[in-house]
């Protein structure tokens, strides 16, 4: 086996383990099977697939992990408390751009007069998610209480009118972040190891086990990250909502009177919940905005960054946290594949009309919105159901 | 059998020395007590209007410790305002509330909780998506669990508080008799069902007073004794104080004493149940002032 296909392997054993802990039920067997499954999974993708379509899969499974982040995040807003938050792209834009100021060096000279900037900080990685994080904490703390006075369809369009403001400034504001320009040169985290010479802390010999890594490889490496970020975030999440706080929520989401009555704080809560879904999307948007190093206010429309979110969560389950994640990937694969199948009927739409081709991409909408209304009406409770028992306190 | 049980279910949950007098005639009713309690519940001249309607017009109210206070009056004459307004569901124009010696006016709900006020609801609302069970574990304040860093980091005593609340949740299921339904999602519970867990989740606290909104509406005549049987029980023995609005002549007349009428916005007069049955004021309020005067 070549060394470059076998640190592949050895890279995708983390995302291919992680992801069938996942999909398997929760036995005994659970952590071994996936374990030795996940290493079987690993070797034999990157032995059969052409390196091709090897990149194309771990750029799927990365666009995966943030929509599944922006899933997660969204179900503890809408499957848990029932907020109907349209407004997931605004706090999913400002995690991206948050992370980007914080970790890109401020342009000087020449550069400084194409790219404008409030500031580059050029600070950590981590230190920008980290930022991400508290950004996103303090906008929806701020938005939440005038606008979570609103229940159901008014605070859909309160919220989606504070995500559309968001997109707004970070397209029109020149100074913030470069206007309608796009902001470039977002740095990779650990981008040392696909380099030559390696990361300097790194110990000798995993320098040399990396080696044969070239900087094209460096997207593997990165979903390695983004996976472990889900992972982390999946397990504080389910900690949480499964627990008396999960419990709360879902007796607000149910029933707020008689909560109140049995001395729950409904403000409080209400406001905790969307600050902590928030919290989620701006990290997802963090992960995002360093994974394709580039962004513009485009890559945050509600289309692709509020609705596809949304769809997401009805087809995996809405209350449930493996479901939010689950639905994540299979919807980003329903719209990725229908890329390719908007390209192959393009000759059969020329027979019917001749401008119809040029607007295939349209095609694939047509076909969310029927996978949306096939959920709705045959399966409104999604894939996996929102389990009847809370607390896995009580669990047997 | 069943009686068997159920005494041991109240001396679990009810404590050292309440089993003895548990079994003693349970039909027996000190009418001295009644009303001789402190005073613990004082509303003084409520008013709460919705638009141009007046529904309460200066309410007074008074209930005395160790009492059941049945509150009566026809449809509008603001029986479940008043009930709303003074657990701070609705905010009150003028007037004051005054619980336990304390001003509790305008409170919201979550807080006047806190005092020792439980209420249940008209229509019962249980959490309909989560288990009888969940429904009163939910209740116990200062839940650890219920903060997020306590969920993370500290699983040790969430877990310890929700296996104690577990138990006594269960107990207090087999009080009400529902125990064989823990694991049914609230939502499928019949109506009378649903109304025994609105008593049920009173009881996962220690109250001093439990609003009861039409406790027995919809209910079978079985359910509607166990029920009626219940309160008195926790009346008697756990010492806990009842205000109860009810239709059902005949279930205020046996359970309650003073009964207060209501009428239009304001109380029409308090007394024993003897005293307002004959009262030709309060059957005009009722029926109207022809029917009264035919009657008399």
């Amino acid at each position: 086996m070549p060394p470059l296909i076998l640190v592949k392997g050895l890279l995708l054993i983390i995302p291919a383990t992680l992801l069938l802990l996942l999909v398997l039920p929760a036995r005994r067997w659970r952590l071994p099977v996936a374990i030795v499954a996940g290493v079987v999974l690993a070797f034999s993708l990157t032995t059969s697939l052409p390196s091709g379509i090897l990149a194309y899969t771990v750029s799927f499974a990365t666009m995966g992990c943030v929509y599944a982040l922006l899933t997660l995040g969204l179900n503890i807003q809408w499957g848990y408390t029932g907020h109907l938050n349209f407004g997931v792209a605004g706090f999913f834009a400002i995690g991206a751009f948050t992370s980007a100021l914080m970790t890109v060096e401020a342009p000087t000279g020449i550069a400084a007069q194409y790219t404008q900037m409030a500031f580059g900080l050029g600070l950590p990685f981590l230190v920008g998610v980290a930022a991400a994080a508290l950004v996103s904490a303090v906008v929806a703390f701020l938005v939440a209480v005038p606008v979570l006075r609103l229940r159901m369809d008014f605070l859909a369009i309160a919220t989606i009118g504070v995500a559309e403001i968001i997109r707004l400034i970070f397209q029109n504001e020149r100074w913030l972040a470069n206007g309608p320009q796009p902001l470039r040169g977002i740095p990779q985290p650990l981008h040392c190891v696909v380099e030559t010479q390696g990361c300097a802390w790194l110990p000798q010999w995993v320098t040399a086990v990396l080696d044969p890594l070239s900087p094209r490889d460096y997207p593997l490496f990165y979903l390695v990250i983004i996976s472990l970020f889900v992972a982390g975030a999946y397990l504080l999440i389910e900690r949480a909502c499964r627990s008396p706080w999960g419990r709360m929520l879902r007796a607000i989401r149910d029933e707020e009177a008689s909560a109140a009555m049995n001395g729950k704080h409904i403000t409080y809560v209400r406001i905790q919940s969307f600050v902590v879904g928030a919290v989620i999307m701006g990290i997802a948007g963090a992960l995002y905005a360093h994974y394709v190093v580039t962004i513009d206010y485009s890559h945050f429309h509600a289309l692709f960054a509020t609705f596809l979110v949304w769809v997401m969560l009805m087809l995996g389950g809405s209350g449930n946290n493996r479901g939010a994640i689950i639905g994540g990937f299979i919807v980003w694969g329903v719209w990725s594949g229908t890329a390719f199948l908007a390209n192959a009927i393009e000759p059969l739409l020329a027979l019917i009309a001749d401008d119809l081709p040029r607007r295939a991409a349209y095609f694939r909408w047509l076909l969310v919105a029927l996978l949306l209304a096939a959920i709705v009406l045959f399966r409104p409770q999604g894939l996996i159901r929102e389990e009847k028992l809370v607390s896995r306190y009580l669990r047997k | 059998m069943l009686l068997c049980s159920k005494t041991l279910a109240q001396g679990h949950l009810w404590g050292d020395g309440m089993t003895t007098q548990a079994t003693e005639d349970e039909g027996l009713h000190n009418k001295t007590s009644r009303s001789s309690g402190a005073l613990l519940l004082e509303v003084q001249g409520l008013v709460r209007d919705f638009d141009s309607l007046r529904a309460l017009d200066g309410a007074d109210l008074s209930v005395r410790e160790g009492t059941i206070t049945g509150l009566i009056g026809p449809n509008g004459a603001g029986k479940t305002t008043l009930f709303n307004v003074v657990t701070g569901f609705h905010l009150a124009q003028a007037g004051r509330v005054i619980f336990n010696g304390k001003d509790i006016t305008n409170l919201p709900p979550h807080r006047v909780f806190q005092h020792g006020l439980c209420r249940t609801f008209q229509i019962p609302r249980e959490h309909q998506s989560l288990s009888v069970l969940e429904n009163l574990m939910l209740i116990p304040p200062g839940q650890q669990g219920e903060r997020l860093f306590n969920t993370w980091f500290r699983p040790g005593a969430v877990r310890r508080q929700e296996l104690a609340n577990r138990d006594k949740a269960l107990e207090v299921l087999e009080f009400v008799e529902l125990d064989h339904l823990h694991d049914e999602y609230a939502r499928n519970l019949s109506g009378g069902q649903k109304k025994l867990l609105e008593l049920a989740r009173t009881l996962m606290t220690d109250p001093q007073l439990v609003l009861l909104d039409e406790p027995g509406a919809g209910v079978n005549p079985t359910l509607m004794h166990r029920l009626t049987d219940n309160i008195r029980y926790l009346n008697r023995e756990r010492g806990i104080t009842f205000l109860v609005i009810e239709h059902d002549m005949d279930l205020i007349m046996s359970l309650c004493d003073p009964v207060v009428v209501m009428s239009e916005g304001r109380q029409l007069m308090t007394g024993s149940p003897e005293e307002v049955r004959r009262n030709p004021r309060v059957l005009e309020a009722y029926l109207g002032g022809q029917y009264a005067a035919v009657e008399g």
